[in-house]
């Protein structure tokens, strides 16, 4: 099966229970998501532009390659509780910022702190025990494990994990049963359980998506970042992963996610970010970005008239 | 044809010493390839390791035999799989492969060297350690045992042999279907997922490194105490290869693969052997085309032929699953 395989019916299926089911599996105490997008009115609508409630704050990262500068951010606050997208032309640096927001590659320079602790020295892999979970352009899901595997594997705190301990499954077995139930819930929200038992490999470019993103979850994070989550997933399959992410942000999690779809982000994103040459060169919400001068001449290269069709994709 | 010589030799092949050394350093070798995907080029240096582990502790500094095996099984596979790992774990996986494959031959030609004589025993390397072992034997050393396939000394290595071996399978069994298996077959799969997902995946695999590289010591252990002696050249580089040969022919990924495909090995190794010998003996394969003293290398070549078709025709093994091998395509 590839990327352009016709997905099963179940996940075209636009499911309306999917917002609702959200609320019962987790919820982040203590964000107001309609509170936090209403915060966002009085944000000035300029580059590294101070939030009310930060929950990821970046300075002056700086990451060259060689003599490529590929990220030059002075300053970036991401709000918490809404929705950012991250835009901007091929070769922007998106990805590059994201990995090393996330601490998957290192900065030159530069602070971090997410939720007020400082995260430049933490380890990719602690990331995560943060509530920080990102996922990846090239879906990762773990062909030769089953879709329950690599759902189960997304649980932080599992006392199997330690070597002496997974040799006695009277140890684990209890709090795997629990594990167990909540991949089984989180999978049953994604309409994926009929896939439950299959390997991950046999899943649709879609499908794959959905699972990653599913897995993320299972992590129980604060914040959600999202590398592309559009990318190679089939147009009938983009309208329930919409409904997920927006599910996401109404759960009071923060998600942060890089696209190139201008669809996807007038549709669900709160505030956009634009990157351009390494440097991040206008922010604001989705409706002021095609009129923004600075990020028309980023896209089209200058000198011309109309403002951006942000309805054509970029 | 000596039908009953040739079901011996099966036999002695499928369930004998060789079968128990080479399925417990297959054993390892599945939790390092089969599990997380190390390439562990130098599976003989942990088998070389827990043989001089415990023959050094105990021929040379005339330590006790428990302290012996506590060495060789635990102590020096331990120390290098740190040595081994630390500087490779963290790169791609063929640096891992580069430095296995060197460390075995390093740690050969030092044993072997006549420098350290006075503790290795060059190249003659080290007898007298295993007194201790057969002590325990309950079997008349005069005596053969089992259909008279075993004389009694090999009889109680085959015992313990396969009361290891049970005891291999069985952790090795516990270890991939715990949470802890999920993780470094996620690792094998992709690092990056994992630790996005908070697995400390340089951790995973340093732990799977050392606990593989302890199955292989206990193998190459068993080896020194079966022919009491510790050899530097019974830990070359095609010993690594045999071990590699017995994980694929089973099934990497298995838990009951690397012993099945050791049992054949040896099995298919014996029954070429005896088979060839008598027919060069009876006259059946002319001298002209194979001598009595060609079998040894003819029987390789026949395994040989046997692992293009294998490849060809069932490249995940005997047990393996082809749809999980298809996935590869993807």
């Amino acid at each position: 099966m590839t990327d352009d395989a016709p997905d099963t019916a179940a996940d075209t299926a636009p499911d309306p229970s999917v917002v609702a089911a959200t609320d019962a599996l987790v919820a982040v105490p203590g964000v107001d998501p309609d509170k936090a997008r209403a915060a966002l009115v009085d944000v000035p609508r300029e580059p590294g532009a101070p939030k009310p409630d930060p929950i990821l704050v970046a300075d002056g990262v700086v990451r060259r390659f060689g003599g490529l500068t590929a990220v030059d951010v002075d300053h970036v606050e991401i709000q918490r509780g809404v929705i950012t997208a991250l835009i901007g032309p091929n070769g922007a640096g998106k990805t590059t910022f994201f990995n090393l927001l996330t601490n998957f590659d290192t900065a030159d320079s530069g602070r971090r702190t997410f939720d007020g602790q400082p995260i430049d020295e933490v380890p990719a892999h602690k990331i995560a025990n943060y509530g920080m979970v990102r996922t990846f352009q090239l879906t990762k899901a773990l062909s030769k494990m089953s879709v329950i595997d690599n759902m189960k594997l997304g649980a932080t705190q599992q006392k199997g994990e330690t070597l002496w301990r997974s040799l006695l499954p009277f140890i684990w077995k209890g709090q795997e049963a629990d594990i167990e139930a909540r991949a089984e819930a989180l999978l049953d929200r994604f309409n994926m359980t009929h896939m439950r038992d299959e390997f991950a490999g046999t899943l649709s470019g879609g499908q794959r998506k959905l699972l990653e993103m599913a897995r993320a979850l299972m992590v129980e994070p604060t914040m959600v970042m999202l590398d592309e989550p559009m990318a190679g997933v089939n147009p009938a399959l983009t309208q329930s992963l919409l409904q997920h992410v927006t599910g996401l942000r109404d759960q009071g999690m923060t998600v942060l996610f890089v696209e190139h779809d201008m669809d996807m982000v007038q549709e669900i994103s709160d505030w956009v970010i634009v990157m351009a040459e390494g440097a991040i060169i206008a922010e604001g919400p989705p409706q002021s970005i095609g009129e923004n001068q600075a990020v028309v001449d980023a896209y089209l290269g200058g000198s011309h008239g109309a403002p951006l069709d942000l309805d054509r994709k970029l | 044809m000596d039908w009953g010589a040739i079901l011996d030799n099966i036999l002695r092949g499928a369930f004998g010493e060789q079968f128990i050394y080479f399925g417990l350093a297959a054993i390892g070798l599945n939790i390092h390839f089969g599990y997380t995907g190390l390439l562990n080029f130098g599976q003989a240096v942990f088998m070389a390791a827990g043989a001089y582990g415990l023959a050094m502790m105990v021929a040379t500094w005339g330590l006790s035999f428990w302290i012996g095996v506590f060495v060789g099984v635990f102590v020096f596979p331990f120390i290098l799989a740190i040595i081994l790992g630390a500087p490779t774990l963290r790169l791609r996986a063929d640096y891992l492969a580069i430095v296995t494959i060197a460390a075995a031959e390093i740690f050969r030609l030092i044993v072997r060297s006549p420098t350290f004589d006075e503790w290795t025993g060059s190249s003659d390397g080290l007898t007298a350690f295993a007194d201790r072992f057969y002590e325990f034997s309950p079997f008349d050393p005069g005596q053969r045992y089992l259909f008279g396939l075993f004389i009694g000394n090999q009889m109680w290595v085959v015992i313990v042999g396969w009361v290891v071996l049970a005891l291999g399978v069985t952790i090795s069994w516990l270890l991939v279907r715990s949470p802890w298996g999920r993780v470094v077959k996620a690792v094998r799969e992709d690092e990056d997922a994992a630790r996005s997902l908070g697995k400390n995946a340089y951790s995973y695999k340093m732990q799977a490194l050392i606990i593989g590289g302890m199955f292989g010591a206990a193998g190459g252990m068993l080896r020194a105490i079966g022919t009491q002696s510790a050899q530097p050249d019974n830990f070359i580089t095609d010993v690594t290869f045999f071990v590699w040969v017995a994980l694929i022919l089973g099934g990497a990924g298995t838990v009951i693969g690397p012993i099945l495909g050791a049992g054949i090995l040896y099995a298919v190794l014996n029954f070429t052997d005896i088979v060839l010998r008598q027919a060069v003996n009876a006259d059946y394969i002319p001298a002209a085309i194979m001598s009595g003293t060609q079998v040894g290398q003819v029987r390789f070549m026949l395994i040989g032929l046997a692992l293009v078709l294998l490849a060809a025709f069932r490249p995940q093994g005997i047990l393996g699953s082809k749809e999980e091998m298809a996935l590869d395509d993807r």
